[in-house]
């Protein structure tokens, strides 16, 4: 395993985790311009003013100046508007749903936490995997995230922005990786007693190889049907990587609206509006 | 007959609890032989337990808190080791289901049973000797208070026996704390035990808003108050603005896990997300509950020993009440991560960062203050001057995760972590070990010892450091919290550290209870006979050490704010003598009695033993109704009396 440095958040693999890191970088530098100097003058004057320093000059009437008021308030209050402006603009451009413009088309993958470990859909291919999420580099990839269990948290530090998935409800996020790598993932929200081992490997791939483990995946492993899935939907710890030849490529839509109803609508025809 | 509770709920099997809740039962055992071999329970039983004096309560609500430390500091000993360990191919010597019931707990117990204690404990003590009167509002309703704090704490110490505790984080997040995923008896022990001590701590905030709004001394007007006093209010109002939220949210879950209902369920239309945002609503106030005081603290601690008064009371002041409002509008920022728009993020992010703005006022107010002073370093003001250092950076931490962004890749993180406990530790304990050390010599009448005071400081600060510098920088490298198991060998070394940290703190509180068991045994050479042992500026110091029951013989005149402080330089007399009867209230049985019950009623209610629920419910309330219809409740010491106490002093 790579030294860590070469896998948090200091080292980006695509543009969102290195926005996200610059504005990390950007606004302590912003508050050091105040911190460093109260941490020195809080150091400066309890050393030079303790009791026993005869040099020091010292004035213990109550003298008040409205001048040094004004400045009190200010510094803080000019550093906190300059910082506003950085959270607005970058709430703005770093919005978990806004789309990242790429040079190919987005990959839609739907993603599913499930006691403890995450399904991944591709539904335009048709196909699924279980803790990997093979992509291509270079492509924007255009998240779903739901849950069929408790609240997680879907994270992949190198690429940036983390996302809940939550029961019933579906939440959206772009990424994108610049180049080929193998990037660690995982869950940021606990939940339960599998939540240690609820990892994943986001593989980002050549364009050439993606077709070709797509390729790969669609003429092995078993098919995720209603049975498939319900076994996988079973708790279980520390689940190694799997792919899936065939999902319905309405697995996801399902998976929300049986969460939400608490009955079981795979295999239904969806009727839309419910 | 005993609803869910069989032998199987006490865990014979597995050594870890059993062995912790002998020790913990042994020690209780050991402690109640004593008291009754050495014929002591009477005099327990008139001047503390049914006492309604301010100041008892006061000390019995700091007892509770540091007892509480120990539990919650052992906790925090057991996740550091468990996270130095189980890394690899080592899964360490706690399974999840033990490691979750742990953090859990040493979260819940950390704020609920420690950080508000100690606050609690402290106003109790200090806000009505420093507005120069003899007693709080409600009296009886204090100690209803404090028994009813004490009930949450036992309750949560008994699920260490007898069956277990909640394994959903302190949070406890539907629908992870709902019965479908947390059927057994955790999340219930997490509940009653909150739902009793917040009812606790709601009435301590009525009562203490009351006290502060109409009790002051005469000549006291509001601008004339301790800043320590203002603080408490600010504190108190928040208390009683946020509490009623946590106690409705949860008595939404109660009825999602006893009834069946849905209002944080995954289906039926349960929505998690409002429980999330009721939660913070609550959860971002009392992070000001907490730390305001101990901004009080610190204000009245660097103000005595640099010898000046504090640089811009009125700033101050107002900086407090902005920081009282403002709190209450950001707590989205706890899960700025729920897919939210970016104009409600920005917004929250951007009142988020406003809060920066009056803290960063006090902070400059406490330099200036430091500023041409002459600073003594007694412990309480090292701690100030530690404090404000480590709360800076606690401070540029915070609002860096303020920065929706940078919060969505540091949410959750061990930096999350670090940052929490930078304000926690580094503000509101080293606030109330400055608390404590300040008023000990004004409680018990000598002062701590300075030496062990001074070693406990310098542990408390490098453990902090040694301990959460490292979780700041696995949080940068990706490392979440609660984690049971580390995948990752290269963060072994950087939890190494954290663990050495911890046990630095170990032995900064090994020399807090060596400096407490030293001073009581040198006692006769540190007694402050004059009743203002650091050259006080507030009235709290015009008294004896420690005050009669009564406080101020004669209530005190007030013409400036620093009252005793003009007094000494005007060489006015701080109490004329001539002394009139004084109304003192009675002691009363009736909080001790209520907790007892309230004890019974939410066991019972853990365990579905439904008969005791409603015998052990009836039978508190019954006993408030007696108490709030009891007519003797007061009894007059007279001039003569109080003559006589006054010249045997």
């Amino acid at each position: 395993m790579a030294s860590s440095l070469q896998e948090g958040l200091l080292d980006p693999q695509g543009p969102i985790a290195s926005a996200e890191r610059l504005l990390l970088i950007n606004s302590t530098a912003i508050m050091l311009v105040v911190v460093v100097p109260v941490i020195v003058a809080t150091f400066a004057f309890a050393w030079w003013y303790r009791s026993s320093n005869q040099r020091a000059s010292r004035d213990l009437s109550e003298s008040y100046e409205e001048r040094v008021e004004f400045v009190v308030w200010s510094i803080p209050a000019l550093t906190v508007i300059l910082l506003s402006g950085v959270i607005w603009i970058g709430s703005h451009q770093l919005d978990p749903r806004a789309r990242i413009s790429g040079t190919s088309d987005p990959l839609r993958v739907d993603v599913v936490a499930l006691d403890w470990k995450w399904l991944f859909i591709y539904p335009d291919q048709g196909i699924a995997t279980v803790n990997q999420l093979v992509v291509p580099a270079g492509t924007p990839v255009e998240f779903r995230l739901t849950s069929a269990t408790v609240m997680n948290s879907f994270f992949v530090p190198q690429l940036g922005s983390q996302i809940y998935t939550m029961g019933g409800m579906i939440t959206h996020l772009s990424l994108l990786a610049d180049k080929p790598g193998e990037y660690p993932g995982l869950s940021a929200n606990f939940s339960g007693d599998g939540f240690s081992e609820m990892r994943f490997v986001v593989r980002s791939t050549a364009a050439g190889e993606f077709n070709a483990w797509l390729g790969e995946a669609r003429s092995s492993g078993s098919a995720l049907d209603d049975a498939a899935y319900a076994e996988l939907s079973k708790p279980s710890k520390a689940v190694p990587p799997a792919t899936y030849r065939s999902v319905d490529p309405k697995l996801f839509d399902h998976i929300v609206d049986r969460t939400a109803t608490g009955r079981d609508t795979t295999g239904m025809v969806h009727q839309g509006g419910g | 007959m005993l609803g869910k509770l069989t032998w199987e709920a006490i865990p014979f099997g597995e050594p870890l609890p059993i062995v912790s809740g002998a020790i913990v039962g042994l020690t209780i055992l050991a402690v109640l032989g004593i008291v009754t071999v050495k014929g002591w329970w009477p005099y327990l039983w008139r001047e503390w337990l049914t006492s309604v004096d301010h100041k008892r309560i006061g000390v019995m609500y700091v007892c509770l808190g540091l007892v509480m430390l120990l539990r919650g500091f052992s906790d925090a000993i057991m996740m550091r080791t468990q996270q130095a360990i189980a890394i690899g191919p080592s899964q360490g010597y706690l399974p999840p289901e033990h490691f979750d019931q742990v953090f859990s707990a040493h979260g819940t117990i950390m704020i609920f049973f420690v950080a508000m204690p100690l606050v609690i404990g402290l106003m109790n003590f200090v806000v009505p000797l420093q507005l120069g009167i003899r007693d709080v509002a409600f009296p009886v309703l204090n100690s209803v208070s404090l028994w009813l704090t004490a009930t949450g704490a036992l309750l949560i110490n008994m699920s260490l026996v007898i069956g277990n505790f909640a394994r959903t984080g302190w949070w406890a997040y539907p629908p992870l704390s709902e019965l479908a995923f947390s059927p057994d008896v955790g999340v219930d022990y997490y509940l009653w035990s909150l739902q009793i001590s917040g009812i606790g701590t709601l009435l301590t905030g009525i009562n203490f808003v009351t006290t502060i709004l109409k009790m002051r001394a005469p000549g006291m007007n509001y601008f004339r108050m301790p800043i320590f006093c203002w603080t408490a209010l600010a504190s108190s109002l928040l208390i009683v603005a946020a509490f009623p939220v946590l106690t409705a949210t949860f008595v939404m879950l109660l009825l999602d896990r006893y009834l069946g209902m849905h209002f944080f369920t995954n289906d039926a239309g349960g929505s998690q997300m409002m429980y999330v945002n009721l939660f913070w609503a609550w959860g971002h106030p009392e992070v000001y509950i907490l730390i305001l005081p101990a901004f009080g603290i610190y204000s009245e601690v660097v103000a005595t020993f640099s010898g000046k008064a504090l640089f811009s009371y009125r700033s101050m002041v107002w900086a407090t009440l902005g920081i009282c409002v403002l709190s209450f509008m950001v707590w989205l920022h706890h899960f700025f991560t729920m897919g939210a728009g970016a104009n409600v993020n920005a917004f929250f992010g951007i009142m988020s960062s406003i809060i920066a703005v009056p803290t960063g006022v006090k902070v400059f107010n406490w330099l200036f203050t430091m500023f041409r002073g002459r600073i003594v370093f007694t412990t309480p003001m090292l701690f100030a001057v530690g404090f404000i250092v480590t709360f800076v950076i606690g401070g540029l931490t915070g609002v860096l995760l303020a920065v929706p962004p940078v919060d969505f890749v540091l949410h959750n993180s061990a930096f999350l972590v670090a940052h929490f406990h930078n304000v926690i530790i580094g503000g509101v304990i080293f606030g109330a070990l400055a608390g404590i050390h300040y008023w000990f010599p004004k409680a018990f009448g000598f002062t701590l010892d300075e030496r062990l005071g001074h070693a406990s400081f310098w542990c408390w600060l490098v453990g902090f450091y040694l301990a959460f510098t490292p979780l700041y920088v696995l949080g940068l490298m990706g490392m979440t919290r609660r984690l049971q198991h580390i995948a990752d060998p290269s963060w072994r070394p950087l939890l190494l550290v954290a663990e050495a940290g911890a046990i630095v703190i170990l032995c900064g509180i090994l020399c807090q209870i060596a400096q407490i068991y030293v001073s009581i045994r040198t006692r006769e050479r540190r007694l402050d006979l004059t009743g203002d042992p650091w050259d006080g500026r507030t009235l709290e110091w015009s008294t004896t050490s420690p005050p009669p029951a009564y406080n101020f013989a004669v209530l005190p005149r007030v013409e400036t704010i620093d009252a005793f402080w003009h007094m000494k330089r005007t060489r006015q007399p701080a109490q004329q003598r001539a002394y009139k009867a004084i109304e003192m209230p009675r002691n009363s049985p009736a909080g001790f009695i209520t907790a007892f019950f309230a004890v019974l009623m939410g066991f019972a209610l853990i365990w579905h033993i439904w008969w005791m629920a409603i015998l052990g419910f009836l039978a508190a309330i019954a006993v408030v109704l007696v108490a709030g219809w009891s007519v003797e409740r007061e009894q007059e010491i007279s001039a003569a009396e109080i003559a006589q106490m006054e010249r045997a002093r």
